[in-house]
């Protein structure tokens, strides 16, 4: 049996269509109902609740917890306030990204790093001869995404103290029905929205809090396909799917850095030593030969090559995440790994890997399309992203 | 009549029947002659007991390789693997280690043992495909003569020296490192979990006389990953049937491409007339005539049995002298009235269709080990065992089952040699660890046999009951196995050939060794 | 960069860290010294550890120096005498008499005949096929290690090594390369087995395969330890051992001598406490007393791991090669119990003259020497250990007070982690006893002469002399751990990955029990970088 998240006794009785998939080990839900296209809705204009437990989740501590992150992630640990998050990628000796995650600073020497994938072996392997604690608390913490304009309403009618002050990035502890939950101003929309952290043993509690508060402001569980279109939407990128992380890729083509996948800005190259600085220098001197770009796929031409079968253009139903290549000038020039159909934009957006040359916004491009069964290209233009970016995500 | 074939192959065993097959594939008149009334070898199904089918040596495909199930049709000859995917160790604290075939699953069984195992697996698994990779292409390799002046032969080995320098620096180190550490050692870089070491480690061990903590012992490892390489082939499991399954289905291509097969046919001795072999004496004083002759026997029975020893140079007589066999292994094969209940997982479950290993921690296998060193047989034996009716519930009875349990170390220079009651003995002390961790074994049993290494060198050839014909070790591998100028299935005597196991790449029913060696003949044109 | 009062600054003074002190200071820069206790030479050292006796502390011999370092220091003018020992090896027999390895083939060779007949005949094959082997072992040791699959340019001491390489690469030249890669993962005792029957002469000769080493006669590998303690030695003289007139100590004050000449600074008692990182490069070094010693480049022959985690702050190591250093293998097997004695000892079937001028060696069978290894594999001390025991004042009265007699043990196997707890004064005590009650079996009335004793457990020898973990060769002197692996993986050349920090020692390539090697051709990378 896979695992189930603390929410599942909740969650499970909402599901219309069984719709399930593997997140980490834990069985998460693909959509409640049976199309997606309300939970996506929830997220751009209500607020919409997903389980994000199957995060790992670690709690770093002791006198040297800075020093130890400050050598672990690209961004300053060292400037990063209590009470802040930071979005950070970490990478290896040859500055090819492993994880990214957010970093959270919870107290003078406390942190909490949150990521998809296992990395407690790398940060012990990171700590020797440092004052640190390291705990995995990826099975003692719930955790739940609230996303959506309507999510700070719905967190003000079930938090004591109200949200206000809690700005973008941001984190503090706040009391839900007597239990204590924290909350990061936070997500993986590209929306207003905020990340709650709690106990396991509180979890089902505050997931019927926030049904019951949040009844009056359209709060809707969501799944992870909702999610992913607005994720890419956001343009924000997804470990094992839009990147190969360096602990699994098995070619020198598999590996990515930072500056490869539009991080540069989270890349401080002057702070103190950390891993894969010196490899990160030198690329950002000679330059990367890659670059993730957003996509929009123009839409006359995708009407035109499907009117010559006598279609109409269809779109995909769903997110999808398969490689797609990409030409100019009749030549791969790069290749596309995660897309949708945004109904928000009304354009078929990809996220892609393209060689630099082709990178600026305003480049066009050529994307494979399959139109019945048969291989052709439509004209798609490099985007700058977040695709969608609403002045609400940092209000 | 006096009936003459191109090429003659001594010993029915997979490696001289796929060496068999591949020759009668390219048109050659190719007889081969095998001792026993059947024709498999060590890789033979039988039944043993009145409805109880066993493989009776050999019992799982290890790495068969997939070209030759492709050239040879295997599968339209009846070959079928079915799954063999998860290994439990039962451990002393009543508890268990899994390792599975779903990797979510795999994890959160390490994890629950050691988190930094869990992830160290993964990585280690990374290392692991490379060496694999790296290794894979030696086995569709006919060792060069390293000695040779021989264009070719320089030419060979220069592409072998750039096939390793082009691994790149760091490769090499971890490839150096697998081929010199001892199985402890090297999984100690990666795991602390004592029973995923022991589990890991007893690979290294099996068929070798060493313990885990010896170097040389950590390159087997690596057989496990060449597997999954070539995963989606499933080249890695249990043979519909039994492993003679594998052998008839070779047999059965060979004879398709018009091999003729004689069992009942033992051979006494190859025929050599001025350092060239021009056939065979049977056991029965038959003589039969071929081009070329093919021993698919180990070496010491190649070079120092079939042909005479003055017919061969001084350095290869000494060098098959010394090349070790020292069988270490036992095979006791049960026939169960019921399924055994572990302790540690009771009742039925998908554990009872893959192994289960008894290598609780590396001292266990150490002691077990040091009993063999002086030359007894270890009273707490490392074991695989394997169920295989779970999987194919013909090999059995209906409601009953057979179970195959690989022993080591039962060394076959025990003191004082083998006795029926050593081997009853032998027998006792496996049931009883068994018993250990399963304690309703010893009722379920219904019939039971004991092998020893006497007994498998009796039955099916292979000196001193080496499962390998010759112990996997670095200084018996590649150019080494048998012996430098003579790796590359080549013999001094003109026409006389070698496919068995005790060349390279050797080891498990591979089938490489045969067909390499076709392929050397057919490149020769010794026919 | 600012101007630093050295050029290099170098820690330790194992004959290696001399050695390069000496080729440094000849080649003109300003080379400091620093060693942490008063006597230089590291483990090789004779001092004071019995009342009035010059004692051998760790090793009873210096182990190989090459010819052409012992002339380009010029030691000999600088008071290095060095003494050839013979017989080499003593053993008594399991049956009385006993088994000796002379210099001379032949008279080995009579002394092999009294165990077995087929024996001495195949002694004067193996002899030379040993000598062969280690010669080649010795050309790729006078070299820098290969570095296969790194690319890039060789330079002028790769192509030497080549060239010398070459020379034997003749057809006969590659059957011996392909017989050396052959033999060396073997065990011992599968090799020996190969070639004699007597027990006797098989463990007399397998006590060299192990000495040192965590592994038993039966061990994979154990065949190229035996070759390397052979290297420089002579043919036929199989086990042959060299030492100093005076102790193996005076080895280090030959070499003192040589450095200072050339302009070296040596400064004893002066404990390193870490070497300063800055910007990725090493800049000096800190003392324990605070001090700081601006140098453009340092220079280590402490053992690669401390250097590596202890002397360097960790953040200044990328994960990856950290964990390469914490991954050496050391595991120190030996103990040395050190006895002063009123009598010369008097060994079962050792009678005769001048038979106990090498060492004695306990050892009477293979399985004597694996039963006292699997003890130690499960974390035991050897309840019947292997010994070596070595009388320097047989051949040097001059050593001790007059009428007193240094009998030094090296036992095997004490491990250096046992698993009933730590090295107590208790235990250090026991293990004397196990010693001294051991010996008393081949030599019945030693137990009563003796007059002082000084154990020195693993503990001991990595807290006194910076053995780490008590391993004699600062790392396991295995196949995994020797060239292009020594210390670790690539880094074979004596540089680390921080610039200006450089490695020499035992801990590195060509490894343990030779001396000087490993400093001279650290100090030809030294000079060869840029700074």
């Amino acid at each position: 049996m896979l695992k189930t998240t603390p929410f599942h006794v909740r969650t499970s009785a909402l599901s219309e269509g069984q719709s399930w998939r593997r997140w980490a080990g834990y069985v998460a839900a693909s959509a409640y109902e049976l199309t997606h296209d309300h939970e996506y809705a929830a997220i751009r204009n209500a607020a919409a609740l997903l389980d994000i437990t199957p995060l790992f989740k670690y709690h770093i501590e002791g006198r040297d917890a800075v020093r130890l992150l400050d050598r672990l992630v690209t961004r300053d640990v060292a400037a990063c306030r209590v009470g802040q998050v930071l979005y950070t990628p970490w990478c290896d000796a040859s500055g090819k990204i492993i994880d990214d995650g957010t970093l959270a600073r919870l107290g003078e020497d406390r942190f909490r790093l949150t990521c998809a994938e296992p990395n407690l072996r790398w940060l012990t392997m990171n700590s020797i001869g440092l004052d640190v604690r390291i705990e995995d608390v990826s099975d003692r913490i719930a955790a739940l995404a609230l996303q959506g304009p309507t999510s700070r309403a719905v967190l003000d009618a079930i938090v004591d103290d109200g949200l206000d002050a809690l700005r973008f990035f941001r984190i503090t502890n706040v009391r839900i029905r007597g239990r204590d939950v924290a909350i990061s101003r936070t997500g993986y929309t590209g929306d207003l929205g905020f990340e709650l952290w709690m106990d396991n043993a509180d979890a089902e509690r505050v997931w019927d809090a926030l049904i019951e508060g949040g009844a009056a402001h359209g709060i809707t569980p969501t799944g992870l396909l909702a999610l992913d279109v607005a994720r890419i939407e956001a343009g924000l990128i997804l470990l094992g799917v839009d990147y190969v992380p360096a602990t699994r890729a098995l070619i020198p083509d598999q590996f990515s850095s930072p500056f490869e996948l539009g991080l540069g800005w989270t890349v401080k190259l002057d702070k103190a030593p950390f891993v894969g600085q010196n490899a990160l220098r030198d690329e950002h001197a000679r330059g990367s030969l890659w670059s993730l770009v957003g996509l929009e796929i123009d839409w006359d031409s995708l009407e035109r090559l499907y009117a010559e079968v006598g279609l109409p253009p269809r779109l995909a139903a769903e997110p999808w995440r398969t490689s797609i290549p990409v030409y100019a000038g009749g030549r791969q020039i790069g290749y596309g790994t995660s897309g949708c159909w945004s109904p928000l934009l009304k354009k078929p957006l990809a996220l892609a890997h393209v060689e630099r040359a082709h990178a600026a916004p305003g480049t066009t491009v050529m994307m494979e399309v399959t139109v019945e069964h048969r291989r052709r290209q439509a004209v798609a233009r490099v985007a700058k992203t977040p695709f969608f970016d609403p002045e609400r995500k940092r209000a | 009549m006096a009936r003459s074939y191109d090429v003659i192959v001594i010993g029915g065993g997979h490696n001289g029947l796929v060496n068999a097959a591949y020759l009668a594939r390219a048109g050659k008149r190719v007889l081969v002659a095998e001792r026993r009334e059947r024709v498999g070898g060590a890789a033979v199904s039988e039944q043993v007991f009145p409805g109880f089918t066993f493989s009776m040596f050999s019992y799982v495909v290890s790495l068969l390789r997939p070209e030759i199930i492709r050239d040879l049709e295997l599968p339209r000859h009846g070959l079928q693997i079915l799954p063999l995917e998860s290994t439990i160790t039962p451990l002393a604290n009543g508890d268990y280690l899994g390792s599975w075939g779903d990797h979510d699953k795999n994890r959160r069984e390490l994890y629950r043992h050691s988190p930094r195992d869990a992830e160290a697996y993964d990585e280690f698994g990374r290392l692991m495909h490379h060496m694999a990779m790296a290794v894979r292409p030696l086995l569709a390799t006919i060792p060069p003569d390293p000695l040779s002046l021989d264009p070719r032969e320089l030419l060979a080995m220069a592409k072998l020296g750039a096939q390793v320098t082009g691994l790149g620096e760091a490769r090499i180190h971890s490839l150096f490192k697998l081929m010199t550490m001892s199985a402890a050692d090297f999984l100690d870089e990666w795991f602390e979990f004592e029973p995923l070491k022991a589990t890991k480690s007893a690979s290294g061990i099996i068929g070798t006389f060493l313990g885990p903590r010896s170097p040389g012992t950590a390159y087997v490892l690596l057989h496990h990953y060449m597997g999954e390489l070539d995963g989606a082939f499933r080249a890695w499991g249990f043979a519909k049937g039994g492993t003679g399954a594998v052998s008839e289905a070779v047999a059965g291509a060979a004879r398709r491409h018009g091999a003729e097969i004689r069992t009942s046919a033992g051979v006494a001795r190859v025929l050599v007339k001025d350092g060239r072999a021009g056939g065979v004496v049977l056991d029965s004083g038959e003589e039969i005539r071929a081009k070329v002759v093919v021993s698919g026997l180990d070496p010491r029975r190649t070079f120092l049995e079939l042909v005479e020893p003055r017919e061969l140079p001084d350095d290869l007589v000494t060098a098959v002298r010394r090349f070790k066999f020292r069988g270490s292994s036992g095979k006791v094969n049960l026939a169960l009235g019921e399924l055994p209940d572990f302790t540690c997982l009771p009742g039925v479950g998908p554990h009872l269709r893959g192994a289960i290993s008894i290598s609780p921690d590396l001292d266990y296998l150490e002691r077990a080990y040091d009993e063999a060193k002086y030359g007894r047989f270890s009273s707490r034996p490392y074991m695989d065992i394997v169920i295989p009716s779970m999987i194919d519930p013909g090999m059995a009875p209906p409601g009953k089952h057979v179970m195959s349990i690989f022993v080591q170390y039962a060394p076959y220079d025990i003191e004082g040699g083998w006795t029926d009651a050593k081997r009853e003995a032998f027998g006792d002390a496996v049931i009883d660890t068994v018993s250990c961790y399963s304690p309703n074994l010893k009722r379920a049993i219904l019939h039971r046999q004991v092998l020893t290494p006497a007994d498998i060198e009796r039955i099916t050839g292979l000196s001193e009951g080496n499962i390998f014909q010759g112990e996997l070790t670095p200084h018996q591998l590649f150019f080494f196995r048998p012996s430098p100028r003579w790796s590359g299935y080549r013999t001094p005597v003109r026409g006389y050939y070698q496919c068995g196991s005790g060349t390279h790449p050797g080891g498990g029913i591979m089938g490489a060794s045969g067909r390499l060696a076709a392929l050397r003949i057919l490149d020769d044109r010794a026919t | 960069m600012p101007t630093a009062a050295y050029d290099v600054v170098i820690l330790g003074s194992e004959p290696s860290a001399l050695t390069a002190a000496a080729y440094l200071a000849k080649a003109g820069r300003r080379v400091l010294l620093l060693e942490r206790r008063e006597d230089l030479g590291g483990a090789v050292v004779t001092e004071e550890l019995l009342a009035g006796c010059r004692v051998d502390a760790v090793f009873d011999d210096i182990g190989w120096l090459p010819r052409s370092i012992v002339s380009e220091l010029e030691l000999r003018r600088h008071g290095l005498e060095l003494v050839q020992l013979d017989p080499m090896v003593t053993a008594p027999a399991k049956h009385g008499g006993h088994l000796a390895l002379w210099r001379q083939l032949g008279r080995t060779q009579d002394s092999i005949r009294a165990l077995s007949t087929r024996d001495a005949e195949r002694w004067p094959d193996f002899a030379t096929g040993m000598a062969k082997h280690a010669a080649l072992l010795e050309s790729l040791y006078e070299a820098p290690a290969p570095r296969p699959g790194a690319g890039g340019m060789p330079t002028s001491d790769d192509l030497r090594g080549l060239l010398r390489l070459g020379r034997r690469a003749g057809l006969r030249g590659r059957a011996d390369l392909l017989e050396l890669a052959r033999v060396v993962p073997m065990s011992i005792a599968e090799l020996l087995d190969d070639w004699f029957e007597s027990d006797t002469l098989k463990g007399a000769l397998a006590g060299g395969a192990i000495g040192g080493l965590m592994q038993g006669p039966r061990s994979g590998g154990t065949a190229f330890l035996f070759l390397h303690r052979h290297v420089g030695g002579e043919s036929g003289a199989v086990r042959a051992r060299q030492t100093a007139r005076g102790g193996a100590g005076r080895l280090a004050d030959a070499l003192a001598a040589a450095a200072r000449e050339a302009g070296a600074e040596i400064r004893c008692g002066a404990c390193v406490d870490r070497v300063r990182v800055q910007g990725g490069r090493a800049t000096g070094v800190v003392l324990g007393n605070g001090d700081e010693i601006a140098a453009r480049a340092v220079l280590s022959g402490k053992d690669p791991r401390t250097t590596m985690l202890d002397l360097v702050e960790p953040l200044h190591l990328d994960p990856d090669a950290a964990r390469a250093a914490r991954q050496i293998r050391f595991r120190g097997p030996m103990a040395r119990v050190h006895l002063a004695v009123d009598e010369l000892p008097r060994f079962r079937g050792i009678g005769g003259d001048g038979l106990l001028g090498g060492s004695v060696v306990i050892a009477p069978s293979l399985d004597h020497l694996e039963r006292a290894y699997d003890d130690a594999k499960y974390g035991r001390v050897s309840e019947r250990p292997y010994l070596e025991i070595a009388i320097p004042t047989f051949a040097d009265p001059s050593r001790a007070p007059a009428a007193t007699h240094i009998v030094s043990v090296t036992m095997q196997y004490a491990p250096y982690t046992l698993r009933e707890g730590e090295w107590t004064p208790e235990r250090r005590s026991a293990l004397g006893d196990l010693v001294v009650g051991a010996l008393a079996e081949y030599a019945p009335a030693l137990r009563e002469t003796v007059i002082e004793r000084c154990v020195l457990t693993p503990r001991d020898l990595e807290q006194r002399y910076g053995l780490r973990e008590g391993s004699p060769d600062q790392g396991e002197m295995m196949l995994d751990q020797i060239l292009f692996m020594r210390p670790m993986p690539g880094w074979s050349r004596h540089a680390t990955p921080i610039h200006g920090l450089w490695l020499c020692g035992s801990g590195t390539h060509p490894g343990g029990r030779i001396a000087g090697v490993s400093g001279r051709l650290a100090a030809r990378e030294i000079l060869r970088a840029k700074h």
